[in-house]
């Protein structure tokens, strides 16, 4: 097992630098002009998992932007994903 | 150090790439075959892919002293044309028997679309009635989880199909104990954004342990990078993990997969 002040060493400065990056995108998405969409909405949600106190935050930030149906879709429409499920209607 | 590279899509890498691979303790690449990044017009461009996988990249490979081994398969992203799969999958056998090729992969899904999962299970049956090992692409971001549950679910469902004998690759957080739980191997792709980071694979490594599980660059012709899985272990090092795990999960495990087919040649001094 770790040790916690040996991780701390190691990870605290990078993962204070993303932070302060992710802090920084939702203010520069919030001054820019226009609606957002699904992906904010998915990421918003993401956030929430990160104060759960639980030991599955990535699975559950991973989980927030997941497509949760099971069956398969009729046909692709496109190759690429986008980041975050857009709902049955858009998907 | 020594390392295996799993899955690299070595076709569009440079020989700069090759030479860093080799300096930096590669043993050996694996390729699966891929998608070109655009479509290709008919099954002759297939054809050619499978020359080039199995005759001129070999030769590549070994100017720099690594052997080279490849997967065949027409790519989930080229699935949708169920007609186009079925002319590719009908010239595979031509080339399956080639001295590099270890099985059928990157089979999968992409959007976990109908004619994907009616593809996917044509590639099954391929890679069992020639008791080929197999390499499976899960999907991207958010259709990763849905996608990876419905390919267990095809290959659970052929009675021929032994678990062991099939990876899983590209999994995160949120698939890889349903793909352990259920017997098959996982493996993590490295990649700066859309897949795994090396933190976060050892952080997987650290609570699932480091059993049926490989690290692999999956380098290609977009943002990838070829000296990842070396990368990895260095942070593994750094991170106080001992010098046998790294091995294992680095060189022993991708040995102990692919040495379940007999074209897989164990590195010299193993």
């Amino acid at each position: 097992m770790a040790d916690r002040k040996n991780i701390l060493d190691l990870y605290f400065l990078d993962a204070r630098a993303r932070l302060i990056d992710i802090a920084a995108y939702m203010d520069r998405v919030d001054r820019a002009d226009g609606e957002t969409d699904f992906r904010h909405d998915a990421f918003r949600k993401a956030l929430k998992a990160l104060d759960s106190g639980q030991p599955d935050r990535a699975e559950k930030v991973l989980q927030a932007f997941s497509d949760p149906t099971a069956d398969p879709i009729p046909a692709a429409t496109t190759k690429a994903a986008c980041g975050a499920w857009p709902g049955a209607d858009n998907a | 150090m020594r390392y295996i590279e799993p899955h690299g899509h070595m076709v569009s890498r440079t020989t700069d790439d090759y030479q860093a691979m080799a300096m930096a303790g590669c043993q050996a690449v694996c390729e699966p075959a891929f998608w070109a990044g655009f479509d290709r017009s008919s099954s002759q461009g297939f054809y050619d892919y499978f020359c080039q996988l199995t005759q001129h990249e070999p030769r590549r490979a070994s100017m720099f002293g690594l052997p080279h081994y490849t997967w065949l398969c027409i790519n989930p992203k080229e699935s949708e044309d169920v007609a186009l799969a079925d002319e590719v999958l009908a010239i595979i056998p031509e080339f399956i028997d080639s001295p590099n090729v270890l099985g059928i992969g990157e089979i999968g899904l992409n959007k976990n679309s109908r004619n994907e999962m009616t593809v996917l299970e044509k590639h099954v049956d391929l890679a069992a009635s020639r008791d080929q090992l197999i390499l499976v692409h899960t999907p991207h971001l958010e259709d990763k989880h849905k996608g990876t549950r419905l390919i267990l679910d095809v290959l659970k469902s052929d009675s021929r199909i032994r678990p062991e004998r099939c990876i899983i690759d590209h999994v995160e957080e949120h698939t890889v104990k349903m793909v352990l739980d259920d017997g098959f191997w996982a493996g993590m792709t490295l990649y700066p954004e859309t897949k795994c980071t090396a933190n976060r694979a050892i952080d997987i490594l650290e609570v699932y342990g480091n059993e049926r599980i490989w690290m692999n660059s999956a380098c290609d012709w977009g943002i990838s990078v070829p000296l990842a899985v070396p990368r990895a272990a260095q942070e593994m090092k750094r991170r106080g993990n001992d010098s046998r795990f790294i091995d294992n999960v680095v060189y022993q495990n991708p040995i102990e997969f692919m040495s379940q087919s007999p074209r897989f040649i164990r590195p010299e001094g193993d």
